[in-house]
């Protein structure tokens, strides 16, 4: 189920260092929001802090609130493993797990949370490939490993494997960067169907990507380096391309940058 | 002709290997050949001349299934089953305490530590611990279980030498292995919301598995020919003892060295018997390494 998620004021450090600063954005459930921004503004920063993966780093701490359907992720007692199991994550680079099958791969998140049901694990790989667009490529061999897809395949694989634990926030940092145009339309494609199910948040360079997908843009911008990344605007993606408020976000848009 | 003319004369483009440089080649190529035999002839060699004085002993079908009980020294035949079940119940006892602490340790340093200070001391006691040697191990295991606890010489107290060998080899194989295991798995896991103990025992420890077995295997080949804590914490028996906790018991390598001491031709048979035995023991333990680590490893296709 696709559910609304807020930041407030969130403040996101690596150890002494303030890698971004005062974000406060709202996702409206059953939408597609893109991150665009320079490089090292803290885009991948900011989407790893929404899931709790940011605190994996040692040293790494959050400041401020982030709400799943006004329920704060960083509140006490509140079990980081849940957290992601509701907020899933999709990664850069494409990542199977090597010592899996590609059938086991898209249920490992399943059978690692211990559903043992043979035949619903099956039904779920399933499901998931074909949401991810695989399902007719991998169909005759679900029982090879994993590593012997193609990058597309693998990242197509990443994201069924996200899938199938049935998450409501999918997270998405620049799925297609490294993959041909044909792959990224596909991928494209399957978030626009995806966002059916679940709230997506999708951080991208690539500025066409973000106007087909996305419904809001978000802008992040350094003001200087060491200084740390701030969210510069957010608004509907149309609105973002055509007149930004910003003159930043014109100039990032426009290549006049710097 | 005129062509040519037309043209500035360049330097060609490639120009050929200079003399200088060929001769180098050639030096470097001479030494490291050299290198290379002087390695390997005295390996051949070594095993060329266990081979031929070994093959004949352990031919014989008594070799491996009697002891040396009740035979004089000049006599001929007899077998060393009771040194072969001395030498592997040693090494399984050993494997069955050092591969868990070892594995437990590894797993600790490199996926719990987080450059703490308690695995700053531990990677230094283990850095320690590798460079003690033998016989140093099986001195303090002798004061130890002998001497202050009061139990008896005996392959146990073997074992437990074997141990203090083992563990720091294992800990250092474990290490090396579960680095090399990219971190996108981890995060790869936990995003999917498996909880960090199931991503290290389903994810990390399968990806590492076979670098890690084979290490397993060959730390026990290696503790398997160890002689010093032998000399020092069990008296050789020549008969079977199936007690590893009381009394003498033998081991091939002091078959070999109670039998070096036995100037008879039987007793020379004996020896190379047994130093053919252990290579053989060991080289059945390294395969097994081998086809383990090729089950257990990473399949690209
Ligand atoms: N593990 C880390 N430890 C310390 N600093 C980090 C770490 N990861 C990122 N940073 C810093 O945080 C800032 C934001 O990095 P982040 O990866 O979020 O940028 P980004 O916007 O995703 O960039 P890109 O578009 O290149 O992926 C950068 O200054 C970066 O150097
Ligand atoms: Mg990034």
């Amino acid at each position: 189920m696709a559910r609304r998620l807020d930041l407030e004021h969130v403040n996101i450090y690596y150890g002494n260092f303030h890698a971004v600063s005062d974000v406060s954005l709202m996702v409206p459930p059953h939408s597609v929001t893109a991150f665009i921004g320079p490089s090292g503004c803290g885009k991948s920063t900011v989407l790893r802090t929404i899931n709790r993966m940011h605190e994996v780093i040692p040293g790494a701490r959050v400041e401020g609130r982030v709400l799943l359907d006004g329920e704060d992720v960083y509140g006490p007692g509140v079990d980081p493993v849940d957290v992601r199991r509701t907020i899933g994550m999709v990664f850069q680079r494409p990542n199977p797990f090597p010592t899996m099958s590609i059938r086991d791969n898209v249920v490992a998140g399943l059978k690692l949370q211990g559903v043992k049901n043979k035949a619903k694990l099956n039904e779920t790989a399933e499901q998931a490939l074909r949401a991810a667009n695989l399902w007719d490529e991998v169909r005759d061999r679900l029982n090879k490993p994993g590593g012997g897809l193609s990058g597309g395949q693998q990242q197509r694989l990443c994201i069924a494997r996200a899938v199938a634990v049935a998450p409501d926030v999918l997270l998405m940092d620049e799925p297609c960067s490294a993959l041909d145009p044909i792959s990224t339309l596909a991928i494209e494609d399957l978030i626009s169907e995806l966002k059916r199910d679940f709230t997506i948040v999708i951080v991208t360079h690539n500025m066409q990507q973000a106007a087909r997908v996305s419904d809001q843009t978000a802008f992040f911008n350094l003001r200087a380096t060491g200084e740390p990344g701030q969210l510069v605007e957010i608004d509907q993606t149309q609105k973002i391309f055509a007149n930004p408020t910003q003159r930043a976000t014109e100039d990032y848009i426009t290549g006049r940058f710097g | 002709m005129t062509r040519t003319l037309d043209r500035p004369a360049a330097s060609p483009l490639f120009r050929p290997i200079s003399t200088g440089r060929r001769l180098r080649n050639r030096l470097a190529t001479a030494l490291v050949t050299a290198a290379f035999l002087l390695a390997v002839v005295p390996l051949l060699w070594v095993l060329y001349t266990v081979l031929r004085f070994g093959v004949k002993v352990v031919t014989s079908s008594a070799w491996w299934t009697h002891s040396l009980s009740g035979l004089l020294s000049f006599q001929a035949g007899g077998g060393v089953y009771h040194a072969i079940y001395g030498t592997l119940t040693q090494a399984l006892v050993c494997a069955v305490f050092s591969i868990p602490i070892g594995l437990m340790v590894g797993i600790y340093l490199v996926e719990y530590g987080a450059r703490s200070r308690l695995e700053k001391i531990t990677t230094f006691m283990v850095d320690i611990l590798t460079g003690v040697p033998s016989i140093v191990a099986a001195l303090f295991v002798y004061a130890l279980w002998i001497t202050i606890l009061g139990f008896p010489r005996s392959g146990f107290a073997v074992s437990l030498a074997l141990v203090l060998l083992m563990v720091p080899v294992i800990v250092r194989t474990t290490e090396e292995m579960l680095r090399i295991v990219p971190n996108d798995l981890r995060e790869a896991s936990y995003a999917l919301g498996v909880p960090k103990w199931k991503t290290i025992v389903k994810i990390v420890i399968p990806t590492a598995l076979s670098g890690i077995v084979t290490g397993i295997m060959l730390a026990l080949a290696r503790v398997m020919g160890e002689t010093a804590p032998l000399l020092v914490l069990v008296g050789y028996a020549p008969f079977i003892n199936y007690n590893l906790f009381e009394g003498n018991m033998a081991a091939l390598p002091l078959v070999m060295v109670s039998e070096r001491n036995n100037p008879t031709p039987a007793g020379v048979d004996r020896m190379w018997g047994a130093a053919l035995t252990l290579v053989l023991l060991i080289t059945l333990f390294n395969l097994l390494a081998t086809v383990v680590a090729r089950r257990s490893a990473i399949k690209a296709k």
